[in-house]
């Protein structure tokens, strides 16, 4: 009973040693405390595909009653906003290079004429391809209002129309926040659990102060605890906090139950912490520590996480290391929930490869710190 | 100017010696260029597709043989079952299902006109609305082959780029598209450029930040301090050897874009390196004003990951400018990257010259004299 009190105010002790480390390295820590602030600040505003107000400039070398009809519908909607008229189709690429324009709409001479002769009159299209998603939106938008231009003006002419009616599901204003939040939960959690985990326990380790804890009463398992447990608070604090913002800044929705999200953001940080101490047992140096959880860990949770790239678009080799990567499986779960408001009986299978994950990495940390003391 | 030499000298064996150094300066951009081009991509292709097809006509599976023929879509699945598609849906394991009503041959015929239904799963971010537009374009080419076969009018959609045959008809509107700069619409060609700037930014305020905060970490700093070195020799030596290594970092890793991803080279390759060579001094300039915030290399890999971080994301690298909110557009004028990227696909893909890049190098030109005045004078102030 004695010694079982001992210990745990040992724990305490080493608990309350690791909070003062934290609060009393200020960078470190206003960097921990901003990152998942800006990052949700950013994403939510600045990393968007949306295009609207396309710059377009207009070629109509012989303005006539048509061309000028056509010129006024691009004006009039929300999508384009002309930025010039040339007289030839050459000054366009100068537009273009130096991105003031968008896409050109070319008309030839004599346009109306040769739609009052029936004869078909040209028209051309050109974007600024360079990306290539955003040329493709452009492209089908001008098209759109052609379309529609040449419908008016010959109504009786028998075409055929599809109408798609388009439903946008689970996050119908396209907002990028609803998508990013839950991704960048994974993100930050991955920074604290693995990144700093790693890093203190291996400055410990370069100071030779382990090797102090090591012959303290303290049990192994103490060490990690209390190693760890102040990283386990900061992440679930910034999780809250991410949820928090991004509901009162962006309306992100939260369709789902909570305490599931909160329960799957434990899972994860559990698999993340494992993999920062597994990282550090592993390292020897708190430059290789960081680069490795760096390399290991940061990276694969921004690229192949599905969180800001699509993973359908990853090649294949990509796509199977995606599969070991934790965040993946989080980021499906916390979307599903968030966005989707589904619960286990949808998700079962990657929390299943989130706890097999957490077993393993969690036994393979606990093998290799205990070798490194034997 | 000797003793600049010397110095540099010195740093550049450090360099060379130094092995971790080595592999951060020579092999981490390859590493960096080979995976950010595949992975870090909004590229669409092959969208797993849902059909819930209620018709079963000869005109509802022309529309879902498009979508198929289309190499845009993949269809993974159909039944007559909106349920089934919708567990899809939530599972996420489809992006779009196509819906074709009851009747959707016969309206066509007797109305002309004839609704169907796109469910798009949103959650896949950017790919929503490509998706969209792609689905789209299917439908009016679709519409208007269906035009010309049940009665042969309508607009016809040629195009120039893509492999759909030309249409002819009683045509009233001919469109004829085009792609320009990038034909293939291919993805590789857009990040390259950009991220060889990635690639040179980090590399250059990392390496830099780092370097200076271990001389501190190692009290070396404070030797330096005393012997008569100025402080502006100081700096010039310590970032010269890095500021070379930027550039040669530069040609790696276009060398290997050009080399691995044919990416196009229009524009001036002196203008480039000229570009980058004012770029690289804001970028070594911030390098050097984060080691001075900064006591040990931990703390400079942090904060100077941040920063970068945030200078990559807003410089409209990985997503178009044009999308961004207003304000952030305004604010990341601010942004040196935004510049040298915007130079970058200029000159390499668009085939820019000197004329109509002279603004953002401006800008650059600019933001070098003051961040490079305002580090150097940071750092005296912590020396002093």
């Amino acid at each position: 009973m004695m010694a079982f009190r001992t210990r745990s105010s040992a724990l305490l002790g080493l608990l309350r040693k690791e909070a003062y480390h934290i609060l009393r390295d200020r960078r470190t820590l206003i960097v921990i405390t901003l990152i998942p602030i800006v990052q949700v600040v950013i994403f939510g505003y600045a990393i968007r595909t949306d295009v609207e107000h396309v710059r377009l400039a207009i070629v109509d070398p012989s303005p006539d009653s048509a061309t000028l009809a056509l010129r006024s519908r691009f004006g009039a909607t929300d999508n384009f906003r002309i930025v010039g008229v040339v007289p030839r189709s050459a000054d366009v690429d100068r537009l273009f290079q130096r991105g003031e324009a968008q896409e050109a709409i070319v008309f030839e001479p004599g346009f109306a004429a040769r739609l009052g002769q029936g004869l078909p009159a040209r028209v051309q299209i050109i974007t600024d391809a360079t990306e290539p998603n955003t040329g493709s939106a452009i492209q089908a938008y001008a098209l759109q209002v052609i379309q529609e231009y040449e419908r008016e003006i010959n109504p009786a002419a028998g075409t055929i129309r599809i109408v798609p009616q388009v439903r946008t599901r689970f996050n119908p204003t396209r907002d990028s926040s609803n998508l990013f939040v839950p991704g960048l939960m994974a993100f930050v959690l991955t920074i604290i659990s693995s990144l700093m985990t790693a890093i203190s326990l291996t400055r410990e380790k370069e100071m030779g102060t382990l090797e102090t804890l090591l012959v303290s009463p303290l049990r192994p398992w103490h060490i990690i605890v209390g190693k760890v447990a102040p990283y386990l608070l900061i992440g679930f604090v910034s999780v809250i906090g991410v949820i928090v913002e991004a509901r009162l800044v962006f309306n992100v929705p939260l369709r789902g139950s909570l305490a599931l999200l909160l329960a799957e953001g434990l899972l994860f940080i559990l698999v993340s912490l494992s993999l920062g101490i597994l990282i550090s047992a592993r390292t020897s140096s708190q430059r290789v520590a960081m680069f490795g959880a760096m390399v290991g860990t940061m990276l694969p949770t921004m690229l192949l996480s599905g969180f800001i790239f699509p993973l359908e678009s990853l090649p294949w080799p990509l796509q199977m290391v995606s599969f070991v990567v934790p965040a993946r499986w989080f980021v499906t779960v916390a979307r599903s929930i968030m966005l989707k408001g589904v619960g286990l009986t949808y998700l079962w299978r990657e929390t299943l490869v989130l706890v097999v994950m957490a077993l393993v990495l969690l036994t393979l940390s606990t093998r290799s710190f205990k070798e490194r003391l034997e | 100017m000797r003793r600049i030499r010397f110095l540099a000298w010195a740093e550049v064996l450090h360099v060379i010696r130094d092995r971790a150094t080595l592999a951060q300066v020579l092999v981490l951009p390859l590493a960096q260029l080979l995976i950010l081009s595949n992975a870090a991509t909004f590229e669409v292709r092959d969208v797993p597709t849902y059909v819930v097809d209620f018709d079963r006509s000869t005109a509802s599976r022309g529309l879902v043989d498009r979508f198929a023929a289309s190499g845009n879509f993949d269809i993974v699945g159909d039944s007559t079952s909106l349920d089934l598609a919708n567990d899809e849906l939530l599972r996420g394991r489809v992006t779009l299902v196509v819906t074709v009503p009851h009747d959707f041959e016969r309206s066509l015929m007797r109305d002309r006109a004839a609704p169907i239904q796109l469910a798009v799963n949103a959650e896949k971010g950017s790919a929503a609305g490509v998706v969209q537009s792609y689905a789209l374009r299917i439908l009016s080419a679709y519409s208007a082959e269906l035009g010309t076969t049940l009665r042969p009018t309508m607009a016809n959609v040629r195009s120039a780029s893509r492999d759909q045959p030309p249409m002819r008809g009683a045509t009233r509107i001919e469109v004829t598209v085009r792609n320009r700069y990038n034909q293939t619409l291919n993805y590789k060609h857009y990040m390259v450029p950009g991220l060889l700037v990635a690639l040179v930014t980090l590399i250059a305020t990392l390496v830099s930040a780092q370097n200076i905060a271990r001389e501190k970490e190692l009290g070396t700093l404070e030797q330096l301090n005393v012997t008569p070195l100025t402080r502006g020799q100081f700096i010039a030596a310590k970032l010269l050897p890095f500021w070379v290594l930027g550039m040669l970092d530069l040609g790696i890793g276009l060398t290997a874009g050009w080399l691995i991803f044919d990416i196009p080279v229009r524009g001036s390759l002196v203008l480039l390196f000229g570009s980058a060579a004012v770029y690289l001094v804001v970028a070594l300039a911030i390098g050097l004003w984060i080691s001075t915030l900064v006591e040990t290399q931990q703390q400079a890999m942090f904060v100077t990951f941040f920063i970068v971080n945030i200078y990559l994301l807003m410089s409209g690298l990985f997503t178009p400018i044009d999308s961004m909110s207003p304000w952030v557009q305004t604010v990341s004028l601010l942004n040196p990257v935004r510049h040298f990227v915007t130079i970058s696909r200029a000159l390499l893909v668009k085939g820019a010259g000197l004329q109509e890049i002279v603004q953002p190098l401006a800008i650059l030109a600019l933001f070098a004299v003051v961040t490079l005045a305002l580090a150097i004078r940071q750092y005296s102030k912590r020396t002093a």
